[in-house]
């Protein structure tokens, strides 16, 4: 048996398009809209939860079968909860510049609902290895869609990329103005919603009746 | 045995959390000195920045001992206090106090001839505290160099007071006007060209769009909420 099966490797590469995260099963939106604005914490962020995710959707797939059904959502949370301290503790202690990045952002992975989403559909039910495949690929799938609306969003609204100035200053003298609304939350909403229209437009099967 | 039942539930639960209780309080504990020393480090980077001294984290211990000639704290009536760690000293506890009580850190440091003395401020930005130092010059009233932080200021708007070009204009601006009143700095609304257009010069830097509370509260830090604390010892300074 190969490493990667047909099957497995769906799991890996459906949630990049077909089965998105945010665009298609609308989870994770609170996250999307905080980190967005700048490119680098919005990569940061989705490092983070691809690390989170799959190692919570491991363990929880490992526990599958001694997890008591009344209290296997405070189980998750637990598992959820401290994977993600342990990452905070990790990231301050050596990494101590990405950390004061993140700030709240960290705290914030526990509350995201992609992960508690894919424990509870996933996990629960499959092997480890299928379960991590799910874990990277969900994660990978909001990943995307983070970098993306963060680029536009720092590109217009800052006219940077990765803090680097890339609008040139001569446009500023011509009477070109970053957008300032760019920076602020809704616009986070509204480039989710183009991404969304652009996906449905594109893949007609999507399109509910 | 029966997964559902109450006893093993309990005690699946029970056993859960002792577990990764267990194993969170062993990784804080094994990691608390290195995140403890990054804290430090961090402290004298800024410190040093606020004079002109830039440095990384592994060296600013070494560049801390070489430069900061002399650390001394000070009561708000501008009298040295003896039997202090100025570098210990914490800012948020000590503007709890009463005025009287407090207990502020002052830094001297010399770098290629020039000394310079730096202050500790502190205030309350619109999400979070906000911090900084100011390093002024002999005259104890000229400003060498400024750093800001904060804690969660909004990304792109208030959080850009730690910025360079936000910090720079800082540079030369003075705390007292010349009739030897304390003024400190009026941080004006309006963004690029604000303290220009209004004239001024000596006292007046430019905000940022969009990130006017952080701004004023960064001013009011700088005024009645920390810097005013200093001001006695500056004018004691002054006349030596």
């Amino acid at each position: 048996m190969s490493l990667f099966s047909s099957k497995d490797l769906k799991l890996l590469t459906n949630p990049l398009n077909m089965n998105n995260p945010i665009t298609i099963q609308v989870l994770g939106i609170c996250s999307a809209l905080a980190v967005t604005v700048k490119l680098e914490p919005a990569v940061v962020m989705s490092v983070s939860v691809l690390f989170v995710l799959a190692l919570a959707n491991v363990i929880i797939s490992l526990l599958r079968n001694t997890i008591p059904t009344r209290i296997r959502i405070i189980v998750q949370l637990v598992v959820i909860a401290s994977l993600v301290i342990v990452v905070d503790q990790v990231l301050k202690a050596f990494v101590y510049d990405v950390s004061k990045q993140l700030s709240v952002f960290v705290g914030l992975i526990i509350t995201n609902c992609i992960i508690m989403g894919r424990l509870e559909a996933f996990a629960l039910g499959n092997k480890p290895w299928p379960a991590f495949l799910d874990g990277v690929g969900n994660a990978a799938g909001y990943g995307v869609i983070l970098i993306v609306v963060a680029f536009f969003r720092e590109l217009l609204g800052s006219g940077t990329i990765w803090g680097f100035q890339v609008i040139p200053e001569g446009f500023y003298e011509m009477g070109y103005a970053n957008n300032g609304l760019m920076i602020l939350p809704p616009m986070a909403l509204i480039v989710v919603g183009i991404i969304i229209w652009i996906q449905r437009a594109r893949s007609r099967d999507l399109i509910e009746s | 045995m029966n997964v559902q039942g109450n006893t093993y539930t309990f005690v699946y639960a029970s056993i859960l959390v002792v577990v990764v209780a267990s194993l969170l309080a062993f990784i804080a504990v094994k990691l608390q000195p290195i995140q403890a020393r990054n804290i430090q480090n961090e402290k004298m980077q800024n410190i040093l920045a606020s004079a002109g001294i830039e440095s990384s984290r592994d060296k600013a211990k070494e560049l801390f001992d070489k430069h900061i000639t002399k650390s001394m704290a000070i009561n708000s009536k501008g009298e040295i206090v003896e039997g202090q760690v100025a570098f210990d000293i914490d800012l948020k506890k000590q503007l709890d106090k009463d005025e009287a009580n407090r207990v502020l850190p002052v830094f001297l440091c010399e770098n290629q001839g020039n000394t310079y003395a730096i202050l500790q401020v502190r205030g309350k930005g619109l999400w979070g505290p906000i911090w900084g130092y100011l390093a002024l010059e002999k005259d104890y009233n000229t400003i060498f160099g400024a750093i800001f932080d904060h804690k969660g200021e909004t990304p792109g708007l208030g959080a850009d007071i730690n910025k360079d070009w936000f910090e720079h204009p800082f540079k030369g601006k003075k705390l007292f006007d010349e009739e030897g009143k304390f003024v400190s700095i009026t941080v004006y609304k309006g963004g690029k060209g604000a303290a220009k257009a209004i004239g001024d010069l000596d006292h007046g830097v430019d905000g940022i769009s969009g990130g006017t509370i952080t701004c004023k509260a960064l001013e009011t830090m700088l005024n009645a909420d920390c810097l005013v604390n200093y001001v006695e010892f500056l004018k004691k300074s002054k006349g030596k």
